[in-house]
């Protein structure tokens, strides 16, 4: 049995010391399911650019949650809301003083229907759509952030039958990219691409109308001294990764 | 067409699906045969724990079996304490978790099939003296082939389209629990709605094909769960 460990020693410190591994580390990230789309461009340029490499789940926050309790091995988790890094914190799942918020979500009024939604919103006050779509306000920061902006516009009252509930914001953009529902709260992020609208119509909802929608990271202990996790903290925090995130339709901390 | 990524998943879930499907068999076989022809009181306490997973929603089994088999579950800590790995985030963790969720589909076409046998066929190789084992495999197993291939194909074709479980057990993590179905959710996530229908689309080519070769098959009864 000593001797096998001994060898095990041995060979993990010829593997550490040896060149090629010297830098390059291997990093397992989940990521909130929103965030899918950027974080795939982003990690295609971040492997383009380091020797590390990251390998990424999405699935939604409050599943990753669950799994980190139950010992998931992710190093880095870049969650869909401020709650549950730092819930997992408190919990001892996380390395102190790495809550970060990597981008902020915007709210937008869409429809698939390009004739839809005037640049000012005023379809909502007009009643002439079949649906309403967003995402659950108890599960899903867009979803309540779209309570918030109906609320300050006084619409709650005149909506709320023709309301349509996703899971998660994900389900709410399905609703209303299939037409099931004319008009909907997304995320800017979903319909926008290289600061550009991918089809339809919108409003992007003011941002005095509902509180900042901040997406916070945090490393997990899995993750403590991963040089690749560290090497991609780095990377976000460049001012080009920032300019990428905002160009898919987040607001960001810097910059 | 197909990324290098998508096809990683196809090998990952016909790999998984083969395990348990061949697993599912082992286990399924003695419980269908017990069920079958068992008189005893727990009979109807075992049918409705094997029928189970059919009644729950996959990510409710899911989330309790990651309760369960986690660092604090009774059976994660009982893993330990043999000194075996947490089964959670593993291939082996779908495996196990794949197991529970097909077995019902399994286990029920193969009672059928050896309740349909009755009890005659076997009295009368009782009387040419087949022993109890003999009885089984001789009588019993042939005459139920075509329920058990009915079940392998409902176990096989039950753990290609798991989805819910798989994604709590196995937490999507590329290459090593990230079957087809997470891929086509991950992309409809990144909204990359095209390679979503390709890989869909392979799926559904598949299960057509698997279900059309079975309800092809000469004398074949019609299938009572079907999926």
């Amino acid at each position: 049995m000593n001797q096998f460990k001994l060898l095990t020693l041995i060979i993990l410190t010829c593997l550490s010391i040896s060149p090629s591994q010297a830098h390059a580390d291997n990093a397992l990230v989940a990521v909130a399911s929103n965030f899918t789309l950027t974080m795939k461009k982003l990690v295609t340029q971040f492997h383009e650019e380091t020797p590390h490499t990251l390998r990424v789940s999405f699935a939604s926050s409050g599943k990753f949650y669950a799994q980190i309790k139950n010992g998931a091995p992710f190093d880095l988790f870049l969650s869909a809301d401020q709650l549950i890094p730092t819930k997992l914190l408190s919990e001892g799942y996380a390395v102190p003083n790495t809550q970060a918020t990597y981008a902020i979500g915007k709210l937008a009024l869409w429809s698939s229907d390009p004739n839809k939604v005037d640049p000012m919103g005023n379809i909502l006050k007009s009643k002439t759509f079949n649906k309403l779509a967003l995402a659950n306000p108890k599960l899903a920061p867009y979803g309540f952030a779209a309570i918030e902006t109906l609320e300050k516009l006084n619409l709650m009252e005149s909506t709320k039958p023709l309301w349509i509930q996703g899971e998660n914001i994900g389900q709410t953009y399905q609703f209303v990219r299939t037409g099931n529902a004319d008009i909907g709260f997304v995320a800017l992020s979903q319909i926008q691409n290289h600061q550009e609208l991918s089809t339809g119509s919108m409003w992007e909802v003011p941002n005095d109308l509902y509180s900042p929608i901040k997406q916070d990271l945090i490393v997990l202990k899995h993750g403590e001294n991963n040089a690749a996790v560290q090497a991609f903290l780095n990377y976000l925090a460049l001012p080009k990764t920032q300019k990428l995130i905002q160009s898919y339709g987040y607001h960001t901390e810097f910059n | 067409m197909l990324t290098e990524t998508d096809w990683s998943t196809i090998t990952l879930t016909l790999h998984l699906a083969s395990i348990v499907t061949v697993l599912l068999l082992i286990i399924g076989i003695p419980v269908a045969w017990w069920l079958a022809r068992t008189t005893s009181a727990f009979k109807g306490i075992v049918s409705a724990l094997v029928a189970l997973p059919l009644i729950l929603p996959p990510t409710v089994i899911g989330f309790y079996l990651l309760l369960l088999l986690g660092p604090n579950g009774p059976v994660g800590q009982f893993m330990q304490w043999l000194g075996l790995g947490l089964l959670p985030f593993t291939f082996e963790g779908l495996v196990v978790a794949s197991l529970f969720y097909s077995l019902p589909f399994v286990v029920q076409p193969i009672q059928n099939a050896f309740e349909s046998i009755g009890s005659r066929p076997l009295e009368v190789a009782a009387t040419l003296r087949a022993t109890p084992w003999e009885r089984f495999f001789y009588v019993a197993l042939p005459l139920a082939k075509s329920g058990i291939l009915t079940a392998a194909v409902l176990g096989f074709a039950h753990t290609v389209g798991e989805f819910g479980i798989v994604l709590m057990i196995g937490g999507n993590i590329p290459e090593e629990t990230k079957v087809i179905s997470l891929q086509i959710y991950d992309h409809v996530e990144a909204l990359d709605y095209t390679q979503a229908h390709y890989l869909a689309g392979i799926m559904m080519l598949f299960s057509f094909i698997v279900l059309f070769a079975l309800y092809s098959l000469p004398k074949n009864r019609p299938i009572r769960y079907g999926a």
